[in-house]
């Protein structure tokens, strides 16, 4: 007779759906959805508590799978939405799931300006390289020279950070981490849900199907050996001379700091609004 | 929408289920009890197992094997330090190396 493992991932999974999941075979887009799960199932948050909105996309599919008050909204604009959320709720808990091209070409606007507010949301940026659902067009974190379809014979265009991009615009938790460090990443999701203020955290993932088969990176275990290979905390990464450092990348957390959050604020000047309403219905 | 049919909505009375959700839906309770999942450290649900092999890659001690289909197969269970691994990486939720 059949049972189901990994018993914690089901009590969040809405099991009305079709499983397995419609992503590709060897995708991290699974791994972090169970890492986002355990972290939500360790702080112990409720269901209804808890709201996942998306856009478009690969990794925008997530929310379709768990059983949170989950909105699935148009390209890009997942943050919008989101923002849109954490002003009725702030007592809500808002993750935004976005991939590379969803959260930074198509939505880079939003993303900067919510983290510029600094408003309480959680934003787990899941980079592939490349834009997986819509056929393998490049996207603004393929690397340089790397193949799509839109790059047939490599791509010339520098990559974006997110990170730091993150970080200039001025959101007070940025952390990245892969796919194959999932409990690293679990840990920094949790602590990101904890964190009260814009929060990103960027998760380095696997696209075999597409992204590896044209550049010829092998099969998702691979991939993920190759992760595990380049990824380094920062203080081994800053040890590094500058030739090995050319195809590393950091992982850690790159900023936590305290700023005064958006809704808190809002609510702030409502009150003292109605407040000098109030005196001034008194002299009328 | 009311309150009353978010909740039957909830309940899954207003979807429909399929065999499989319903049965699915008894084996996640049966999974307390003790049965055939105990007997081996290591379980894979082969029915969502998508054979991409992260899993027999990743296993420390090298638990795991790979049949000429490529699904996993537990090799060597006394190898097994229940360090979730597996648990952890796999996209499908479909093993688990936990300690029961």
């Amino acid at each position: 007779m059949k049972k189901i493992p990994q018993k914690e991932i089901h009590k969040y999974l809405r099991h009305n759906k079709k499983f397995p999941h419609v992503w590709c075979p060897g995708c991290s887009n699974g791994i972090i959805l169970a890492t986002i799960v355990r972290a939500v199932s360790e702080l112990g948050y409720e269901k209804d508590n808890m709201a996942m909105v998306s856009g478009i996309g690969c990794s925008s599919r997530m929310p379709v799978y768990v059983d949170f008050n989950t909105l699935h909204s148009v390209h890009g604009r997942a943050i919008a939405y989101a923002t849109g959320i954490k002003m009725q709720r702030p007592d809500m808990k808002v993750v935004v799931v976005t991939g590379d091209g969803d959260g930074t070409a198509i939505g880079g606007n939003h993303f900067i300006h919510a983290a510029r507010r600094n408003i309480d949301l959680t934003v787990i940026v899941i980079n592939n390289s490349i834009y997986g659902m819509t056929g393998g067009q490049y996207s603004p974190t393929t690397p340089f020279g790397d193949l799509s379809t839109t790059t047939p014979y490599g791509n010339i265009d520098p990559v974006f950070d997110i990170c730091e991009l993150a970080m200039g615009a001025g959101a007070t938790f940025v952390a990245r981490t892969t796919a194959y460090h999932a409990l690293e990443a679990q840990d920094f999701i949790k602590q990101a849900f904890e964190h009260k203020g814009f929060s990103v955290v960027e998760v380095v993932s696997a696209c075999p199907v597409i992204y590896g088969r044209l550049n010829k990176k092998g099969d998702a275990p691979a991939m993920m050996e190759d992760m595990k290979k380049r990824a380094f905390p920062i203080q081994a990464f800053d040890k590094l001379s500058p030739e090995d450092k050319k195809d590393k990348y950091k992982r850690g957390i790159f900023r936590k700091e305290e700023k005064p959050e958006y809704t808190a604020q809002y609510a702030k000047l409502k009150q003292s609004l109605i407040k000098q309403e109030g005196v001034a219905d008194d002299s009328e | 929408m009311s309150t009353n049919e978010v909740e039957k909505r909830r309940e899954g009375t207003i979807f429909k289920k399929s065999d499989d959700n319903a049965k699915m839906e008894v084996e996640i309770n049966e999974i307390k009890t003790e049965g055939d999942y105990k007997k081996s450290p290591v379980y894979i649900y082969h029915d969502w197992c998508v054979k991409c092999g992260i899993c027999v890659k990743f296993c420390p001690t090298g638990v795991l094997g790979r049949k000429p289909d490529g699904s996993p197969y537990v090799k060597h269970p006394e190898k097994c330090i229940h360090c979730e691994t597996c648990d952890r990486l796999c996209p499908n939720f479909a093993i688990t190396g936990a300690k029961r």
